[in-house]
C-alpha cells in the first residue's frame, strides 16, 4: 500500500493549467434575500466533530460550514472537476514553481476564528502538519494523501509554502479536500490534538449553536465572516436522519428543505409529483461507482477467462436505461470519472469486454469462455452489502445479468460490519459488491482502486504490468498521454484481465425545497457544503 | 412483605452478572470492526496503519480478560466509558434519549391502559355480543399490524390530508424538543408514536382484561356475590376487576420495560432519537462500549420493572403478601 501511495504521489497535473486555474465567484444575478434558518436532513449518524480523522459525509454535512479550507472547488462551479478557487488565501491557486515542487500561498488578512483570534499562516502550518505529520497517536484519515509533501513553512504570518518531495498531480486536489478545515494553532498548541472531536472552532461561515448527539447540529450566521456579506442566513440546522423515508417525508412537509446526498429517481418523482413548483431538482454525475470485486484468490476466479466472462455477462446500457429509474446509478463507464478529460469516450468503451451494445454476442462469448475454463455451470456467492441504494438494487440486477450466461449466484446480503469483514479482512467471497467514492475528482488517483497493490482494492491479485502502465502514467506530462495511458491501464484492468467489473456511475439527484437558492449541485456528496452561498427565497 | 422484597432485590444481582457476561462475550463474536467501518465504511482508501491506530486508541487490542474487567469495574463504578463511535461519554449518549424513550414509554401506557381495561371489561361483561366482536376485532387488528407500520401510515396520512385541506403538507416534527420547553411542539412529534405503540399495547392488554375478567366472572365467589343481589356494577368493579388485574398488570410492565429499548422500528419511522435507534445504531457500529452498555441499561430496567409488578401482586393478591 506504501508502494502505490508512493506511485501515487509521483503522479503529474491532470490537464494542470486548467486544473490550476481559478475561477472567481460569479455573481449571483438576481436579487438576494437574507435571513432564515436552513433546515437540512443528513443521512448518517456523526462520529466526532474532528474531520481530519473522520470519512464520512455525515460529519462533512453539519460540520462544514463551521469552518474554512486553504482550498476549495470553486462553489459556483462544482461540477468541473478541475476548478478550485482559494477560499483561506489569497489570489488564484498557486501553480507550483520549482518544477511544480513549491507552492506558495498567499493567507487572506483580516479573517477571524470564532473566538475572535486572528488567522495567520500559523494556523495553516499547524492544521497540516496535523493531517501530514500528525504525532504517532493522533489519528489522519488523509495523512497518505500527501505522501509527496516534504516541509510545509510560514516564512511570515500571511506566506504558507509547501515544498514537495517530487511533483505530483495529486496535490492540489488533495489540498481541497473538505475534510482539510483550518483549525487555530491557538487551540492545537492549548489543549492538545483532541479537543476537536468535540469542541468547534473554526474561521467559516457559521459559529456552533449547539449540537445534540443523535438529533442535530445547528450553527448561526458568523457577523465576522471573512466573505462580505455572506453568509446570506441567520442559521442552519442539520437534522440527523439515517431513515431515507424520513427524509423525503421531512422535505414533502417542510421540516426540512434539502438533503445534500441524493435521493433516487423515484423519491424525485414522488415529491414532484406532490409538490409540482414547490419542488427543485439538480442533477449530476456522482463521483461514485459500484464495482464487482472477484476473489483472485478463489478457484475458479483466478482464470481470466472466468472473469471476463462475468463482466461480458453484464448489459450495461441497457442496465443504465432500466435501473436509472430505480435507483442512484445510471452512467455507463470506466474506470475514470465519466465526461473527465481522461474519461473513455463511447467509441473507446464499446471497445471493452461487457460494453458492447450487442449483449447477444457478449454473452454468448462469455458462455464460451466459462465452458473453455471448464465451469459452464459456475456458482457464485455474490457477497452484498445491506443498504438498499443502489448496492442492493445493483446486486439483484448483477445476479439476473449472470444468470443469463448460466451462472447460478446467490446474493448474500449483510449489515456493513460483517460486509466488510468479510470484504477487507476474512477475503471469503467469490464476488462481492464494492465502491470507490471519493470528493475531489482526481482521476489518477482514484483509479488506483484497480491496482493489487492498492490499500482499498480487495481482490488479492498482483499484476505487474498493470502496475506498470500506471507508473508511467503517474508521470506522463501531458494530458494527451495520460489518455492514451488510461486507456492501455482500463483495458488491461476491466476488460482484457477483469480484475474487477465496473457496473453503473452513481446518479446524483437532488431533490428539495424552491426556496433555497444559491448551491448548486457536485459531482461528490462531499463537496459545496460550506452553505455561504445559500439563501432562502421566502 | 420486608422479606419478600429484601429477596426480590437480591435476586437481581445474578441476573444483572449473567447479563454482563452474555453480553460482553456474545458482541465480540459478531463480524466487524469499528474501526474498519469509520475508516473504511465510505469506500475512501484506509491506511491500515490509522486502524490500527484506532484500534490502539479504543482498547480494542487489550487482552480479552482486560477489556471485560474495565467493563465490569466501569458499570460497577458506574462509569461506562465513551462511545466508540462518536467519542462522547456514554452517559450523555443515553442521557440525551432516555428523556425521549421514557416520555414515549409512558404516553404510550397511557393510551393503551385508557383503551385496554375499559375494552377488555366491556368485551368480557358483554361476551358473545356484536359488541365483543368489534372489541375483539379492534385488538386482533392491533396485534397483527406492525406499529412501525402505523406508524408510517400515520404519517402518510397526515401528509395526504393535510395537503388536501389546506394545500400545505404537514407532518409531525422530526427532532425532540423537551416538554419543558415547548409542550406543543413535543406533543405534536410524540402523540402520534405514542398512539401507533399505544395501539398495539393495548390491543394485548385488551385481549388479556377480557380472558383474565371472564375467568374470575366464572368464579363460585362472583355467583355467591351476585346471588347476594349485589349490583352487577359492583360485582364488577369491586370483586372481579382487581382480582383478573394480575396479569394485566403483568403484560403492561413487560410490555413497559419493551418500550423502554425495544422501539428499534418506530423510532427510526418517526425519526426519534430515543434508546432503541441508538440501540441499532450502536449494534451496526459495533461499538461494543455503547451496546454493553445499552443492553446493562435494558436489563436494569426489565428487572427493575419486574420487582415492581412483583410489589403489585403482592399488593393485588394477598396470598403473595402472606405468603
Amino acid at each position: 500500500m506504501r508502494k502505490i501511495y508512493s506511485k501515487l504521489a509521483l503522479s503529474l497535473v491532470v490537464g494542470g493549467g486548467l486544473a490550476l486555474g481559478a475561477v472567481g465567484t460569479a455573481s449571483t444575478a438576481h436579487a438576494v434575500k437574507t435571513g432564515g434558518t436552513l433546515n437540512f436532513v443528513v443521512g448518517s449518524t456523526i462520529t466526532t466533530s474532528d474531520l481530519h480523522r473522520e470519512t464520512t459525509f455525515g460529519v462533512v454535512h453539519p460540520f462544514r460550514p463551521f469552518y474554512s479550507l486553504l482550498i476549495k472547488v470553486n462553489p459556483e462551479n462544482p461540477s468541473s472537476p478541475t476548478d478550485f478557487i482559494c477560499d483561506l488565501c489569497e489570489g488564484s491557486v498557486p501553480k507550483g514553481t520549482d518544477g511544480f515542487k513549491n507552492y506558495t500561498f498567499t493567507i487572506r488578512k483580516g479573517v477571524k476564528f470564532h473566538d475572535g483570534t486572528p488567522l495567520t499562516a500559523h494556523d495553516i502550518v499547524a492544521t497540516y502538519n496535523k493531517i501530514i505529520f500528525p504525532p504517532k497517536d493522533v489519528p489522519s484519515a488523509r495523512k497518505s494523501f500527501f505522501k509527496m509533501v516534504d516541509t510545509i513553512t510560514a516564512p511570515d504570518d500571511f506566506t504558507v509554502v509547501f515544498k514537495l518531495k517530487f511533483p505530483s498531480g495529486s496535490f492540489i486536489p488533495a489540498v481541497a479536500t473538505p475534510f482539510n478545515i483550518i483549525y487555530s494553532k491557538k487551540d492545537l498548541d492549548t489543549y492538545g490534538y483532541e479537543w476537536h472531536t468535540k469542541n468547534i472552532n473554526g474561521t467559516g461561515a457559521f459559529k456552533l449553536a449547539e449540537i445534540q448527539p443523535g438529533s442535530h447540529v445547528s450553527g448561526v450566521k458568523n457577523p465576522d465572516y471573512f466573505v462580505k456579506g455572506r453568509p446570506y442566513l441567520d442559521g442552519f440546522k442539520s437534522i440527523i436522519a439515517p431513515k431515507m423515508a424520513v427524509r423525503l417525508n421531512a422535505i414533502r412537509g417542510d421540516r426540512a428543505a434539502i438533503e445534500f446526498r441524493g435521493f433516487p429517481p423515484k423519491a424525485r418523482d414522488d415529491l414532484v409529483a406532490a409538490l409540482g413548483d414547490k419542488i427543485t431538482v439538480q442533477e449530476s454525475d456522482w463521483n461514485c461507482v459500484l464495482l464487482n470485486t472477484i476473489n483472485h484468490k478463489k478457484k475458479p476466479f483466478d482464470d481470466a477467462r472466468v472473469r471476463r466472462a462475468l463482466t461480458l455477462a453484464m448489459d450495461r446500457w441497457a442496465g443504465s436505461k432500466y435501473l436509472s429509474k430505480i435507483a442512484i446509478v445510471k452512467t455507463v463507464g470506466g474506470v475514470v470519472f465519466p465526461n473527465h478529460p481522461l474519461a473513455a469516450t463511447k467509441a473507446e468503451l464499446v471497445k471493452l469486454a461487457g460494453y458492447s451494445e450487442d449483449i447477444k454476442a457478449s454473452q454468448t462469448e462469455a458462455m464460451r469462455l466459462l465452458k473453455e475454463a471448464g465451469v459452464p455451470n459456475l456458482k457464485i456467492d455474490f457477497l452484498n452489502r445491506g443498504v438498499d441504494q443502489p448496492y442492493k438494487v445493483v446486486g439483484t440486477w448483477a445476479i439476473d445479468q449472470y444468470k443469463k450466461i448460466g451462472v447460478n449466484a446467490v446474493q448474500k446480503v449483510q449489515p456493513s460490519s460483517v460486509f466488510y469483514d468479510s470484504l477487507r479482512k476474512k477475503h471469503d467471497f467469490d464476488v462481492s459488491a464494492d465502491f470507490n467514492c471519493q470528493s475531489v475528482i482526481n482521476p489518477i488517483a482514484d483509479v488506483t482502486k484497480f491496482l493489487g497493490s492498492s490499500g482499498n482494492n480487495y481482490g488479492q491479485y498482483e499484476d505487474q504490468p498493470l502496475e506498470d502502465i500506471y507508473n508511467k502514467l503517474a508521470v506522463a506530462a501531458t494530458e494527451k498521454e495520460q489518455r492514451v495511458l488510461m486507456r492501455e491501464y482500463e483495458t488491461r484492468a476491466i476488460s482484457d484481465q477483469a480484475h474487477l467489473g465496473v457496473t453503473l456511475w452513481w446518479y446524483k439527484i437532488n431533490a428539495y425545497r424552491s426556496y433555497v437558492k444559491g448551491w448548486k449541485i457536485a459531482p461528490s456528496h462531499y463537496l459545496n457544503q460550506a452553505l455561504d452561498n445559500i439563501w432562502l427565497d421566502q | 412483605m420486608y422479606k419478600y422484597i429484601a429477596k426480590r432485590l437480591l435476586l437481581m444481582i445474578p441476573t444483572l452478572i449473567g447479563a454482563a457476561i452474555l453480553v460482553f462475550f456474545l458482541l465480540r463474536l459478531i463480524p466487524g470492526d469499528v474501526c474498519e467501518l469509520r475508516l473504511a465504511g465510505t469506500g475512501l482508501y484506509a491506511d491500515p496503519e490509522q486502524i490500527k491506530l484506532c484500534r490502539e486508541n479504543l482498547g480494542l487490542n487489550d487482552h480479552i480478560l482486560v477489556q471485560f474487567a474495565t467493563f465490569v469495574i466501569g458499570f460497577v463504578t458506574f462509569d461506562l466509558g465513551d462511545s466508540m463511535w462518536t467519542g462522547n461519554p456514554i452517559t450523555h449518549e443515553i442521557g440525551l434519549r432516555f428523556q425521549l424513550s421514557l416520555q414515549i414509554a409512558f404516553m404510550a401506557t397511557f393510551v393503551a391502559v385508557i383503551i385496554s381495561i375499559p375494552l377488555g371489561v366491556i368485551s368480557a361483561v358483554k361476551q358473545d355480543t356484536w359488541i365483543d366482536y368489534v372489541v375483539r376485532s379492534f385488538s386482533i387488528f392491533g396485534i397483527a399490524i406492525p406499529s412501525f407500520w402505523l406508524g408510517i401510515m400515520i404519517i402518510l396520512g397526515l401528509l395526504i390530508v393535510t395537503q388536501a385541506w389546506t394545500g400545505v403538507p404537514w407532518m409531525p416534527p422530526i427532532e425532540y424538543v423537551s416538554p419543558f420547553e415547548d409542550l406543543g411542539a413535543n406533543m405534536s412529534q410524540l402523540i402520534w408514536p405514542a398512539v401507533a405503540t399505544g395501539y398495539r399495547y393495548s390491543a394485548v392488554a385488551t385481549r388479556m382484561t377480557r380472558s383474565a375478567l371472564l375467568e374470575v366472572l366464572r368464579e363460585d365467589y362472583i355467583r355467591t356475590a351476585r346471588a347476594k343481589g349485589l349490583l352487577e356494577k359492583i360485582i364488577i368493579n369491586r370483586h372481579a376487576l382487581k382480582n383478573s388485574l394480575l396479569p394485566v398488570v403483568t403484560i403492561i410492565g413487560i410490555e413497559f420495560a419493551f418500550l423502554m429499548g425495544g422501539l428499534v422500528v418506530t423510532e427510526q419511522v418517526f425519526n426519534l432519537n430515543g434508546l432503541g435507534k441508538l440501540f441499532v445504531e450502536s449494534v451496526l457500529q459495533n461499538d461494543y462500549n455503547l451496546t454493553q452498555a445499552l443492553v446493562m441499561i435494558v436489563v436494569a430496567i426489565f428487572v427493575f420493572t419486574n420487582f415492581i409488578v412483583d410489589l403489585f401482586y403482592a399488593w393485588l393478591d394477598p396470598r403473595i403478601r402472606y405468603s
